[in-house]
């Protein structure tokens, strides 16, 4: 009995699924292809400055590429001075927010809350760096009395506020995937919701809050624009402490400022590329240890 | 000595007034630009080529670059990211390659948006010789804008849930035709909002049309693809830093007209997002 | 009686947590085939090898071999889309697929590539009516299926299975989130279906597998402890531990 034929393969095999899978497999796998392609051709032109120049003069503490100078420190640490400060600025202001939207905010101030944020995590950023060279300069200037307001607390506090809502959201997450049972344990102790919130919430909830720091370090190094509005450019070596309040020179900065004017092939055109490479070996290192924490987050859906 | 009940009451004004500080800014931001942009705004602005050393006149070139970077980025962004999110949301299983994959994402979304420009600029403009060009700037923020999509979109599809997977089998229907059928309808709202998120960075960046598509001054729509474009905030750039003795009028329009596309496709994703989660029926 | 569904020598692992042990099992056609024991027992699993459910659950390893009408279904060469379209299944809780309940009883026939009207209409009624649902239902077609009550779901559930013309009709405890009053239904429309269907149903409870089987496999920890005729089993278990778990007395 039985129909013997029922069980195999159909007459006609399923091509087009067979297509469209495979397909599907190729666009997902090109992300892979295009890592790779970035790192290639920024190391193809920018390798050859490591042998074109003398290493002291790379890794040298002057930055005049007309006079044949190229090092990079002065532009490592002004990125660096501004990325911190930044950081400095926006972990204290990112982490409160977020309590404050998760733990405590009523209803209706979450629901101005969360829409403003996102609305900041939408404004471009040249836009951002206009508004700092027009309002936010001018301001710093004069509480300082300094003659310029273009400094790098200036691309710090713009900065800031450009990774604030990276910040925030991880931050909220990481809060989020707090159990509640460990809220109820720090309430029965007797805790005030506000002892519980610091003394067991926001601890445990503290390698989520690295991963937010990790990704803002991330976003705040490498943003470009409105840093190179607001800070001055210029290239000089930030180790006195006013540095903070003078004008600095990021790496993206130096890029795209001067990648306009290079000739292709040139050392200057190398050495602006072989900072390229600089930044990006640094984000990759930054985002793939914030990426160990995303890992672990546990996933849903597909057949299960 | 005030009692613990009252510290908590202190701290909580306290992270009150911080969230303040952190959304106030943005209220001056967005209000600054529209009290000093909207002057500016009028027929001619929005649809008048520059002239008089881009004093005078409008930014029409600016606006239709804009929108034709946008455009290609989507024609690239939108079959890739949602091909890649498919992979990782339905087919993925947990092996070197897929962790690879993910870790390879992650490294997208954190490359500076100024890195984009030199990768372009390398592998685009110069070794395949498209030229500074609305190809090569396209091009360029698809790649950039592809994270967002993947990421957003396989959300979405994570979203839907597995029982539907599992009922499609059942009855029948191969893995393909329970996503084209099942999962990709119910996950739509969620990826088009991916997709719209995406494409307004890329609406609003920069640096990575810098030395791929933007140019100083082209006072006319570009002819073709491989031609270099103006474009809303590579012009908003030159206008406030390279242009001495520009009338702050004509700076403000342009950074409102920016802020304006930018936000109301941001506003148009919320919408989306929010009506098609009311009307969800799981 | 040649048996519908066989398994020989069937052991199942999650990893290394064993579901199923040395699982031999005849299932006879036309009938109502119970399989019940406390939860964990691998009664779900048991279900989801006949139709190859478990397929893409990863980490998985089976021994043994499932037959169906003598052929074995994890032979290589097996279509498996259509060997689910000869298995119907019924999940624990009603589970309408987005859309109508049109759209819902079609899908299967649809995707295995009905697509004349006439056809699917009738195909419509005949599912709906089988699963005892059609006159509630008939004027409400094209309404969200997710709008039905939780009894009206399930049983649409199993109007999709059988708008398959399946063989074979799987419940994994089909009652679980319903009311006496839907539950009474759903079990009417069981006994309706046992003359032209082969019915194996995971019960929700001792009571609902001694009403409706008639023939009952009792399992315990991923082994078949026994199976009998229901009348036999629920009256003069063989084994203590079925007496034990029938009587409550378990555990």
């Amino acid at each position: 009995m039985g129909k013997p034929e029922f069980l195999s393969r159909p007459s006609h095999p399923r091509w087009g699924e067979f297509v469209i899978e495979s397909t599907i497999r190729v666009l997902a796998f090109s992300s892979i292809g295009f890592v790779i392609l970035i790192f290639f051709f920024l190391v193809r032109e920018g390798i050859p400055i490591f042998w074109e120049i003398s290493p002291e003069n790379l890794f040298g503490t002057r930055w005049y590429p007309t006079f044949g100078l190229f090092g990079t420190l002065p532009l490592i640490l002004g990125s660096l001075l501004v990325t911190v400060t930044a950081i400095l600025i926006a972990l204290p202001l990112g982490v409160a927010t977020a309590v404050f939207v998760r733990e405590v905010a009523p209803n209706w101030a979450r629901e101005i809350l969360k829409p403003m944020i996102e609305i900041l995590a939408g404004i471009p950023s040249v836009v951002l760096g206009f508004f700092g060279m027009t309002v936010v300069a001018p301001l710093v200037r004069e509480v300082l009395g300094a003659p310029t307001g273009l400094t790098a607390f200036t691309g710090a506090l713009i900065l800031a506020y450009m990774a604030l809502p990276t910040i925030i959201s991880v931050a909220e997450d990481a809060l989020d995937a707090v159990p509640k049972s460990y809220r109820d344990a720090g309430l029965a102790m007797g805790a005030t919701q506000w002892q519980t919130i610091w003394r067991v919430v926001v601890p445990a909830a503290r390698s989520g809050i690295v991963t937010a720091v990790m990704l803002g370090l991330g976003r705040a190094i490498g943003e470009t624009m409105a840093v190179m509005m607001v800070t001055g450019n210029a290239a000089r070596m930030p180790l006195t402490l006013d540095s903070l309040f003078r004008p600095v020179r990021t790496m993206t900065a130096t890029i795209a400022a001067e990648m306009g004017e290079v000739a292709q092939g040139s050392v200057h055109y190398h050495a602006l590329f072989g900072i390229g490479i600089i930044l990006f070996v640094i984000t990759f290192i930054i985002n793939a240890m914030a990426a160990v924490t995303i890992f672990k987050k546990p996933r849903r859906g597909g057949l299960r | 000595m005030i009692n613990r009940y009252q510290v908590q009451r202190l701290g909580f004004i306290l992270l009150g007034v911080i969230s303040l500080i952190v959304v106030l800014p943005i209220l001056f931001v967005v209000g600054n630009i529209v009290v000093q942009g909207i002057g500016a705004i009028n027929w001619e602005f929005l649809t008048a080529m520059p002239h008089g050393g881009m004093k005078e006149g409008g930014i029409f070139p600016a606006i239709v670059g804009t929108l034709l970077l946008v455009l290609g980025t989507a024609v690239v962004a939108i079959p890739v990211g949602i091909g890649g999110a498919i992979y990782l949301a339905e087919y993925a299983r947990d092996t070197f390659w897929t962790r690879t994959l993910r870790l390879a994402i992650i490294n997208l979304a954190g490359v500076p948006s100024v890195v984009y420009g030199l990768f372009g600029l390398g592998l685009f403009v110069l070794f395949l010789q498209f030229g500074t060009s609305v190809l090569a700037g396209s091009l360029t923020l698809a790649i950039m804008t592809l994270p967002v999509i993947i990421s957003t979109a396989e959300e979405a599809l994570r979203a839907v849930p597995g029982e539907f997977r599992l009922v499609s089998a059942s009855l029948g229907g191969t893995r393909w035709q329970g996503i084209r059928h099942i999962v990709l309808p119910q996950a739509l709202p969620g990826i088009i909002t991916g997709i719209i998120l995406g494409l307004l960075r890329a609406a609003g960046e920069t640096a990575p049309i810098l030395f791929t598509a933007a140019a100083f001054y082209l006072p006319r729509i570009p002819r073709s693809l491989l031609e270099p474009t103006m474009a809303l905030p590579y012009h908003l750039y030159v206008i406030s830093t390279q242009v001495p003795g520009m009338p702050p009028r004509v700076q403000y329009g342009t950074a409102l007209v920016l802020l304006t596309i930018v936000l109301s496709m941001n506003a148009v994703a919320a919408i989306i997002r929010s009506y098609f989660r009311r009307r969800r029926e799981w | 009686m040649e048996p519908k569904i066989r398994f020989q020598n069937v052991s199942y692992f999650y990893g290394d947590r064993p579901a199923l042990r040395d699982v031999t099992l005849d299932i006879p056609p036309n009938a109502i085939t119970v399989v019940f024991g406390p939860a964990g027992g691998g009664k779900t699993t048991l279900l989801r090898l006949i139709n190859r459910l478990n397929d893409e659950v990863e980490g998985t390893r089976m021994t043994g071999r499932v037959l169906l009408d003598g052929q074995d279904v994890y032979a290589p060469g097996v279509d498996v889309p259509r060997l689910r379209r000869r298995v119907g299944m019924v999940f624990a809780l009603p589970l309408p697929l987005p859309g109508t309940v049109r759209e819902n009883v079609l899908y299967g026939p649809k995707l295995a590539g009905i697509r004349d009207r006439a056809r699917l209409e009738e195909i419509l009624e005949r599912s709906l009516r089988l699963a005892a649902l059609w006159d509630e239902v008939k004027d409400r077609l094209d309404d969200p299926a997710s709008r039905l009550s939780g009894g009206q779901q399930q049983r649409l559930c199993i109007a999709r299975s059988l708008a398959l013309e399946p063989e074979v009709l799987l419940l994994d405890e089909p009652t679980s989130g319903l009311d006496p009053i839907s539950t009474g239904k759903v079990e009417e429309a069981l006994q309706q279906l046992k003359h032209q269907y082969t019915i194996v149903i995971v019960p929700h409870s001792v009571q609902q597998a001694a009403r409706v089987a008639d023939y009952a496999a009792f399992f315990l920890m991923g082994e078949l402890v026994e199976c009998q005729p229901g009348r036999d089993l629920f009256t003069t278990p063989r084994d203590r531990r079925t007496e034990d778990y029938i009587t409550g007395r378990f555990g």
